[in-house]
């Protein structure tokens, strides 16, 4: 038990409580939190410093306005309807289309067709709070949805593939791709059955997946490889992660992005939380990058100048000489 | 730099409870373990004369050095007299008087003791005796006998034990026999013991007491010698010469006076009853407590009334189930529902006990889970579904209560005990969970919540470890210390060592 430890502990492995006591409670202000936590207010903030983010169509944010949700989506044909102060991509409705015969029917990502009563429900739902943290009042965001870059077509299972970059102190540190699958229900989430695969920071190219606690070659759903996928933008995905340390104060933050067909690489969320999982996905430990970052820190670097740095000190080479 | 701080007030905390504790445990006497008894003897004298013409004035000898005894509490009855208090040559003397009385009187004195192997008094070192007047032909007697038993000894208690073992010989030799003819009972023995000792310049003196044992009417006290070696008395058996006094020897008073002096009174009689209780050792701290004026046991839960006393038991066992929480969660790392629900759950626990509880429980959430499902489907705002939870939960502890009672089985009534605001909200959350992360999910974090709610009442269920809580609640500022260094424990979690164990073979 106590050899275990050890053993993770050299490897630089970060544990939930030092991840806790030493990077969440240290580096992140509470006063800071509704920057993450209120999606709304998140993109708005991320729209401000020039981040590219999904378009918002609406907001809904009291039972009065569910009415106005029909208008909201008149000119549009697929959208997304979220809670703002959602967590763990919970409570979030895909709406890939709209139902030929009827127009109030509506497609989900799934196939499945979902009646506008239906949506009003759930936006209903999400207003009084059923899926925010703290279970207090909520909004409900009604925005672009995604057209997913064919990129990770071929190693997703429906549902949202996206890329979480771990950023300490504004320095991208380690990153995944999130990959859903059928067990997962479409959603990207690690512990709800998605592959996560590690990213090589210097190059932006896939390495092998980690499904739950084990290693995976091949996506379980669509049988193609994992690992070797060429991410576009990396640098502008870097960039913009790094850029969210200035967006939110954050000191240790989870930026979740997309990359759209059209319009690239998008901001999808903030997390004030960012889980472990990454550390299994990436074969490595946090710590020792932490205290790399810790090393090399420049209050007065640019985000841009970061994401440089980072990409030279974390390629999967440099690792295996750290090793 | 708050590392330092909490291990600073974790140290202070830690410190403060544990002296507290100490000085209740050793110095009141606060039992450590429930039920601890002690035998307490009630020791009353009872002097009874005939009156004469005038003033009556009535002395008597009464405890004042107990080795091995403490004194719990002491009073006298007598109707009509003036009581004080005296201190004499030979210890503590009871004095009563009354201007006159009529036909025969009777006077109390009543002292309650209990054992304390750790009691020792203080007492005088003795200047060296005067030698003693004695006459011829005594005087010689006395001298060759000091004289032989000085050669046959070393020391003090030596001395002792040589010269009570030449006056017991059977067949004394003539000058013992000299010395020992006036000798009528065992007090005449010890008087001329004490003579001879006191002609070897050695101090020494009678005692007189019982030894305690069960109930016993007119007993009788015993001579005992003590002798001072110089550095403390030493007891010395005066029929054998041993050195030592019996287990629960409990001494009255000490010198050759008479035991009671009644002025202007006649046909005297005193009389010894002896009465062994129990006392549970709570009341024994209590009354020594309030003897001492330590104003700790104004303090103590044990000074609420007994209700309240009953509801703090209970309380306090609450933050023992919070460390196992916070040991459970933090250092093992276990899903559970909601922060505190496994705590509450544990309170449940203690009245339907544990198989019972972990019956009605599964049965409880399982149920509320299938009503709350069918609830989902009638698409239900926020807080009118979980008041419809709540109801539902409160119909279904009713339906468990009348099902079970029909049934004959007493322990379901116990349902009733379970906190069902809690058991509402677990249920909610677990059906959230259920849709949304799948059944494996919910039922882990519910098996979770169950595991640690069963180690927080095995724990909270400990006798002992209520005792303790309930009489040293001072021991919780430990638990705080404890609690405060686990939220800076920043190594891994249990389980976290099999979740990242393949990051170990990199």
């Amino acid at each position: 038990m106590f050899g275990t430890a050890r053993k993770l502990r050299e490897a630089g492995v970060l544990g939930l409580n030092e991840r806790n006591a030493e990077f969440i409670m240290r580096l992140n202000p509470r006063r800071l939190y509704p920057r993450v936590d209120d999606k709304a207010l998140t993109k708005k903030l991320a729209l401000e410093a020039g981040m590219p983010v999904p378009d918002l169509y609406g907001i809904i944010d009291n039972q009065g306005d569910i009415r106005r949700f029909a208008e909201i989506v008149a000119d549009h044909e697929s959208f997304v309807v979220k809670p703002a102060q959602g967590s763990g991509g919970e409570g979030i409705l895909v709406i890939t289309g709209r139902s030929k015969r009827k127009r109030d029917s509506f497609r989900l990502s799934s196939g499945v067709v979902i009646t506008e009563d239906e949506i009003a429900h759930h936006i209903s739902n999400i207003v009084s709070g059923q899926y925010s943290l703290s279970g207090t009042l909520d909004k409900a965001m009604i925005e672009y949805c995604v057209h997913f870059d064919p990129i990770f077509a071929e190693v997703s299972y429906q549902g949202v593939p996206d890329i979480r970059v771990i950023v300490y102190r504004g320095y991208p540190t380690m990153a995944m791709v999130r990959l859903p699958t059928r067990a997962s229900d479409g959603k990207a989430n690690l512990h709800q059955g998605a592959v996560g695969a590690g990213v090589d920071i210097a190059r932006g190219v896939t390495l092998t997946g980690v499904l739950k606690n084990d290693l995976v070659e091949e996506h379980p759903d669509t049988g193609a490889l994992i690992a070797g996928l060429e991410i576009p933008q990396w640098d502008f995905i870097l960039e913009s992660a790094a850029r969210g340390y200035e967006v939110t104060g954050l000191g240790y933050l989870g930026v979740d992005m997309v990359i759209d067909a059209d319009r690239g690489p998008l901001i999808l969320e903030m997390n004030a939380r960012p889980g472990l999982n990454i550390q299994i996905a990436n074969g490595t430990g946090l710590s020792k990058r932490i205290s790399r970052i810790d090393e090399l820190y420049d209050a007065g670097a640019t985000p841009a100048e970061r994401a440089a740095i980072a990409r030279r000190e974390f390629s999967v080479d440099r690792q295996l000489q750290m090793l | 730099m708050t590392q330092r701080y909490v291990f600073v007030l974790a140290m202070l905390l830690t410190l403060v409870g544990s002296a507290l504790f100490v000085y209740k445990w050793q110095v009141l006497g606060f039992p450590l373990s429930e039920n601890q008894e002690i035998s307490v003897w009630t020791i009353e004298s009872s002097i009874s004369f005939e009156s004469g013409p005038g003033s009556i004035k009535v002395n008597l000898h009464i405890p004042t050095l107990t080795p091995g005894f403490r004194t719990l509490n002491e009073n006298s009855v007598s109707r009509g007299y003036g009581f004080s208090l005296n201190y004499g040559s030979g210890g503590r003397e009871a004095q009563w008087a009354i201007r006159r009385a009529d036909g025969r009187q009777t006077i109390y004195y009543r002292i309650t003791v209990y054992e304390d192997e750790g009691s020792e008094q203080a007492d005088t070192t003795p200047p060296f005796p005067p030698p003693p007047a004695i006459n011829e032909p005594f005087r010689t007697a006395v001298d060759v006998i000091v004289a032989e038993v000085r050669e046959h000894s070393a020391d003090t208690a030596s001395f002792t034990t040589e010269l009570l073992r030449r006056l017991n010989d059977p067949s004394p030799d003539p000058n013992a026999e000299l010395l020992l003819s006036d000798v009528e009972s065992g007090v005449d023995f010890v008087d001329v013991a004490t003579t001879m000792l006191a002609a070897a310049r050695i101090p020494a003196r009678m005692v007189r007491g019982f030894e305690l044992s069960g109930r016993q009417r007119n007993a009788d006290l015993a001579p005992w010698l003590e002798v001072h070696d110089g550095d403390r008395w030493r007891f010395f058996d005066p029929t054998t010469g041993e050195e030592n006094l019996p287990d629960r020897f409990f001494i009255w008073w000490r010198g050759n006076e008479q035991l009671v002096n009644v002025d202007g009174g006649s046909d005297v009689e005193v009389d010894f009853a002896i009465q062994e209780a129990h006392l549970d050792a709570i009341g024994i701290a209590k009354s020594q407590a309030a003897k001492s004026g330590a104003t700790m046991f104004d303090f103590s839960l044990y000074s609420l009334p007994i209700q309240t006393q009953a509801v703090y038991a209970v309380l306090l066992m609450i933050p023992i189930g919070a460390f196992v929480m916070v040991v459970m969660r933090n250092i093992v790392g276990i899903d559970a529902f909601g922060t505190f629900m496994p705590v509450l759950i544990a309170l449940a626990f203690r009245e339907t006990k544990l198989v019972w509880g972990i019956v009605l429980f599964s049965v409880l959430i399982a149920l509320g889970l299938s009503i709350r499902f069918l609830l989902e489907r009638l698409r239900l705002l926020l807080v009118p579904r979980l008041s419809a939870v709540l109801i539902v939960v409160v119909l279904l502890m009713l339906l468990i209560s009348l099902v079970s009672h029909k049934m004959g089985m007493e322990t379901g009534l116990s349902v009733a005990l379970f906190p069902m605001v809690i058991i509402a909200m677990t249920i909610e959350r677990m059906s959230v969970v259920w849709e949304e992360k799948g059944a494996v999910d919910a039922l882990r974090a519910g098996g979770g919540s169950l595991l640690v709610a069963t180690i927080a009442y095995i724990f909270m269920d400990q006798g002992w470890l209520e005792h303790l809580v309930f009489t040293f609640p001072e021991l919780l500022l430990i638990v705080l210390a404890l609690v405060l260094l686990a939220g800076r424990y920043t190594g891994y979690r249990l389980l976290e060592l099999g979740r990242f164990k393949a990051l170990t073979n990199s």
